[in-house]
């Protein structure tokens, strides 16, 4: 975990060799999520709510999917661009070095600049949450967060799986990207209002509906049982992590046989 | 310290022809060939031996130094250096060696050497006062005070390479792999690479496994050659037993007095020859370099001799020759 933060400060040193770009991307990434916003704002200016949901409730499951969405992608970028890794055969360089492949791959990249990305869902987030009419208790503020944190490591479990892939076919597969960028648009919306299958898949395949829908039902009071349940949902989108974990395993080891 | 025993590797290379039609073909349906990277390689290195491994390309170099340093995982055959099996324990094996690609680069690039190496040194977790010792010692022979802080890109490859050397031998390693060290450097970095490694391995015992094109670096560190071909080891010995096995040619240069005479003795060949100089080519063979000019001085008048043995470049490509790689 030291090692962890001090791979971030040598990378966040290079990061600040190019100040110029890094604001100007930071600023990009901040405007980005923002016309999507701006497109959820007008859909309820002109259709007032959808599905029984109101502008305000939609928008704090985007700003929750969106923040996750910019801190993995932040600090799992390592894996998201590990096909370039694995080209240049820089992963043989991680093999070499005695700590696990998962904490070096990790170190090997962080991108800072999605810091604009973070800032727009967080402004995002205090807005709507200045509006809705939410009783703050204990219960709910730590559901929130582990809202946030289930989401951040759905987002690494599928950056992870993709970058598994890449042990096979060395190049990037944009396929993965239905899962994590079509993942994040999806989950940006209350999972109710699409199809069942929808539904079903990213609640059982990819749990994104432990880490959004569910709890947000309990944050709005839309729910009855004992909250505690509802506080613990988001752990379930965390056990995601595991058998993506394995799969790695599985995947470093064949490389080490093939060599490819 | 290292056992090597009957290694094995092959890979399953998709085999792709040229054209567009068999490009997209290849698309659904690939036919594999089988490349045998490794055939039954065995050998051992004693603590403080200075290595040289080469071959030409393909010939299985890299992928012996791959399964050394536990990145790949042989099909059959053991392995074991300093008590562990590199691929078994890797991590803890790791620790133990250094690395040195010299084609890539273990340092971070944007930013001053000394973060790279203070980074390094957490990653190997070594102590403050072996770091401290070690920094110091390698900044003193590598002299390397004026590149710390500087950035990696910024630095000229003959000053990166002894960055990186110095960035593997941090965690006192007591076996380095050198993978083409001296490729892309001029003479005078070559040199100083050179010198430096031979100075360490004396001082700490340093095992050395070298991997080079130039064979300068052997002739000037290697007591010890293992030659490999197509994945077999052709050769594994002293430098001076391959010149006898292989090298019986000298070359001889004189210089004599204007003369039309001749020169005619047998196992020699004239390579070239003017009016004042001849240079000969002396197949040791069949005859004795002191019998050549004991016949050349009376036949000629000698002014100038210069005996010189057949340069290791010669020596390796006749070997391959031979083995027809």
């Amino acid at each position: 975990m030291i090692l962890f933060g001090k791979y971030m400060s040598i990378l966040f040193k290079a990061q600040m060799q190019y100040r110029t770009s890094f604001f100007l991307l930071s600023l990009g990434q901040f405007f980005v999520p923002f016309s999507v916003f701006a497109g959820l704002y007008f859909l309820f200016a002109r259709f007032g709510q959808v599905e029984g949901w109101s502008f305000y409730e939609v928008g704090l499951c985007f700003a929750v999917i969106h923040m996750a969405f910019a801190i993995s992608e932040c600090l799992a970028r390592g894996f998201d661009s590990f096909s370039s890794l694995v080209a240049s055969g820089e992963f043989d360089r991680l093999l070499v070095r005695p700590r696990n492949t998962i904490l070096q791959v990790l170190g090997s990249k962080f991108e800072f600049t999605r810091i604009g990305r973070l800032a727009q869902s967080v402004a995002v987030m205090i807005w709507v949450l200045i509006h809705l009419p939410i009783e703050w208790d204990a219960i709910k503020v730590v559901t929130l967060i582990l809202m946030v944190i289930s989401g951040v490591f759905i987002f690494t479990g599928i950056f992870m799986l993709a970058a598994t892939l890449c042990f096979w076919t060395i190049q990037a597969i944009e396929v993965a990207n239905i899962f994590t960028d079509g993942g994040r648009e999806m989950a940006q919306y209350p999972l109710s209002i699409y199809k069942k299958w929808v539904t079903r898949f990213f609640t059982f395949v990819i749990p994104f509906g432990c880490t959004n829908y569910l709890p947000l039902l309990f944050l709005l009071g839309k729910t009855t049982g004992p909250d505690f349940i509802y506080m613990l949902i988001p752990l379930v989108g965390v056990f995601f992590i595991l058998p993506c974990l394995l799969i790695w395993q599985f995947g470093v080891k064949h490389y080490r046989s093939t060599g490819s | 310290m290292i056992s090597v025993q009957g290694l094995n590797k092959s890979f399953k290379v998709a085999r792709r022809s040229s054209g567009l039609r068999q490009a997209t073909k290849a698309l659904f349906h690939r036919d594999y060939q089988t490349v045998h990277a490794l055939s039954d390689i065995s050998f051992s290195i004693q603590p403080g031996e200075i290595v040289g491994y080469i071959g030409p390309n393909g010939a299985g170099k890299s992928t012996t130094i791959k399964v050394m340093s536990g990145i790949l995982v042989p099909d059959s055959g053991s392995c074991e250096i300093m008590g562990y099996t590199p691929w078994k324990d890797r991590a803890r094996y790791v620790k133990n060696i250094g690395v040195v690609f010299g084609q890539r680069s273990q340092l971070w690039w944007d930013v001053p050497v000394i973060d790279s190496f203070e980074l390094l040194r957490d990653i190997y977790k070594v102590s403050p006062s072996e770091y401290k010792a070690n920094l110091s010692l390698l900044v003193e022979t590598l002299q390397l005070s004026d590149l710390l802080h500087t950035p990696v890109r910024q630095l000229s490859l003959g000053q990166r390479m002894r960055c990186e050397i110095a960035a593997s031998l941090l965690h006192s390693p007591t076996l380095l792999f050198l993978d083409e060290p001296t490729i892309g450097l001029d003479a005078v970095s070559k040199l100083a690479v050179r010198q430096f490694i031979k100075t360490y391995n004396n001082e700490r015992n340093l095992t050395v496994i070298l991997t080079t094109h130039d064979m300068n670096d052997i002739e000037a560190l290697a007591e010890r050659l293992i030659l490999i071909g197509k994945g077999h080891i052709l050769f594994d010995g002293r430098l001076k037993a391959l010149r006898e096995k292989f090298g019986a040619h000298k070359t001889l240069t004189i210089d004599y007095k204007e003369s039309a005479s001749n020169i005619d003795i047998i196992g020699t060949t004239i390579l070239s020859q003017t009016g004042q100089r001849a240079v000969l080519g002396v197949d040791t063979k069949q005859i004795n370099v002191s019998e050549v000019i004991g016949k050349l001085s009376e036949q000629l008048e000698l002014s100038d001799v210069s005996v010189e043995a057949q340069p290791i470049e010669e020596l390796i490509v006749q070997l391959y020759q031979e083995y027809e790689l």
